[in-house]
């Protein structure tokens, strides 16, 4: 198979993945959680059905809305699908592999995060408001946790590029179990936590007003934008498991353009990132939603696990 | 075989700075005192690995010591020190959380900065670590200085006996065994000391927060 065609064919997989997989994702944790807590719970395919269900429904719109409104799912999909396609999770050859640096990848999520907190103030009501304020609240005390973190990833193998850097652990085994790399993954998980909206940080199945982030942002809308919406998030949070289990547990990932290969990658990555959900369903499970005024805590833990990352990175280098 | 040392000791070395940084972040003191614990055995996994490397056997008994008294006694008097107060199990310290946090931060850069040039000069894969016990000292004398409480007070004060403990063995394989044996048994002395102390503090006035002390009574 010849090199373009398979970069074609490993983006298409990897965003396929993502649509269908990171709703089914959501309705593993949903059924974890339920199973952990003693009830039966929804079937896996539940958020699937909930799309079809929202994507038949008439497009509506908040009165004193604008354009962002619509635009706001839209971008979020757009950023998203992007961010998966070029990221190497099944393969380390996708399509514009060699841009797929991890700050590219970062911003094409922030950009998504931006897009849903003015699609939330849109409407003009004060929830909408509170919810994205408290959103960017978070976003600006995960992002620099997130960027240390990457870069104690990125001094191992001398390069932010995430094909470098997967190919470069695939070589050398030995760095998984670094400190410098637990150190990250640790910093990493609270920064995942957070930017997926899972509990410790905010309750993606809460309808209380005091509590609400995610879901007060999303109130406005319904219907078919409700469904991208629904599946933009759902991509990005199959996308943030996955990239945590590529970068810490890359075997499996593809190297050559052998079919087979392309195969073994998609169940591997199928594996891995469900034993992130798990992990992270039992997490929720486990732990209580902290105050909003704790959570500055929760995250600066996480800002300085990323920094001892980097300089155990330094120093055992 | 050498790689699973050096592996071995990164990791333990790493547990040490990290159980440090976790007794800033808790508040509940229980679990401060359980990330204690976790350090002395960290510590004494380094001491223990650096001697079966060294074929240094005083090391290795050392290591051994380290466990026993830093993994198991001190914490064990801390805890039942800890009971005494069941009121005020979160402490308040001078310095808010996120705050410290960030001020450690800065400290295990500092001292990043600081002792790379002294480690250049003899590198090796222990002395590269000695870092990481520098910045568990700086965080110990951070933890002395900004927090109320008693207990959270003598957990500093061990904490910078764990960093000084972790660049002696890393530097020069650790001091004579006789000296070592003092210094671990000081150490246990100086936790009983203060514990017979905080039981009259808390005894006459109370509390055992220092702040709330504000004259000398007979």
């Amino acid at each position: 198979m010849t090199s373009p065609l398979y970069s074609v064919i490993v983006t298409l997989v990897q965003v396929v993945l993502a649509a269908t997989g990171g709703p089914l994702l959501i309705g593993l944790m949903a059924k974890v959680k339920a199973r952990a807590e003693g009830r039966v719970g929804a079937p896996i395919v539940q958020p699937l059905r909930d799309l079809r269900k929202l994507m038949r429904k008439e497009r509506l719109h908040a009165r004193h809305s604008s354009v962002m409104l619509p635009l706001a799912p839209m971008v979020i999909f757009a950023a998203t699908t992007v961010a998966v396609g070029i990221s190497p999770l099944v393969s380390t050859r996708p399509l514009l592999g060699s841009s797929a640096d991890i700050f590219v990848i970062v911003y094409l999520l922030l950009t998504g995060s931006v897009a849903a907190a003015l699609g939330g103030l849109d409407a003009g009501t004060a929830f909408g408001g509170m919810g994205s304020s408290r959103a960017m609240t978070i976003g600006a005390l995960a992002e620099p946790a997130l960027l240390v973190a990457v870069i104690a990833l990125s001094i191992q193998s001398s390069s932010s590029n995430l094909t470098t850097i997967v190919s470069a652990t695939l070589a050398h085994p030995d760095w998984v179990f670094g400190p410098s790399r637990l150190l990250a993954l640790g910093a990493l998980g609270i920064v995942v936590i957070a930017e997926t909206g899972r509990i410790p940080v905010d309750n993606p199945a809460t309808h209380l007003e005091l509590t609400m982030v995610h879901e007060a942002m999303i109130l406005e809308y319904a219907g078919p934008e409700l469904a991208l919406y629904h599946l933009g998030e759902a991509m990005r949070v199959s996308l943030l498991f996955s990239l945590v289990a590529t970068l810490f547990f890359p075997w499996g990932v593809a190297t050559g353009h052998s079919v087979l290969a392309l195969v073994v990658g998609v169940g591997a990555l199928v594996v891995k990132t469900a034993l992130v959900a798990l992990a992270v369903a039992l997490i929720e499970v486990r732990s209580a939603k902290l105050r909003l005024f704790r959570l500055p805590e929760l995250l600066a833990g996480g800002f300085v696990l990323s920094v001892l990352a980097v300089v155990t990175g330094l120093v055992t280098r | 075989m050498n790689t699973t040392y050096v592996a071995v000791l990164e990791l333990a070395a790493g547990a040490v700075l990290v159980s440090a940084v976790m007794t800033l972040w808790r508040r509940n003191v229980r679990s401060i005192i359980s990330m204690l614990s976790l350090q002395g055995i960290a510590l004494a996994t380094a001491a223990i690995v650096l001697g079966w490397h060294e074929h240094d056997v005083a090391l290795f008994v050392t290591g051994g010591l380290v466990l026993v008294v830093k993994g198991l006694v001190v914490p064990g008097v801390l805890r039942r020190v800890a009971r005494l107060d069941p009121r005020s199990r979160e402490s308040r310290p001078l310095v808010n959380v996120p705050a410290s946090l960030v001020i450690a931060a800065l400290l295990i850069v500092l001292s990043y900065v600081v002792t790379s040039r002294i480690t250049s000069l003899a590198p090796s894969d222990a002395t590269r670590l000695v870092p990481i016990g520098v910045a568990t000292v700086l965080v110990g004398y951070f933890m002395l200085v900004t927090r109320r409480r008693a207990v959270s007070k003598i957990v500093g004060l061990i904490l910078v006996d764990n960093g000084i403990a972790l660049v002696t063995f890393l530097l020069t394989s650790g001091v004579p065994l006789i000296v070592e044996l003092g210094s671990s048994l000081d150490v246990l002395l100086v936790v009983v000391v203060l514990q017979f102390l905080m039981v009259s503090m808390v005894h006459h006035s109370d509390t055992e927060q220092l702040t709330e002390m504000k004259a000398l009574h007979d």
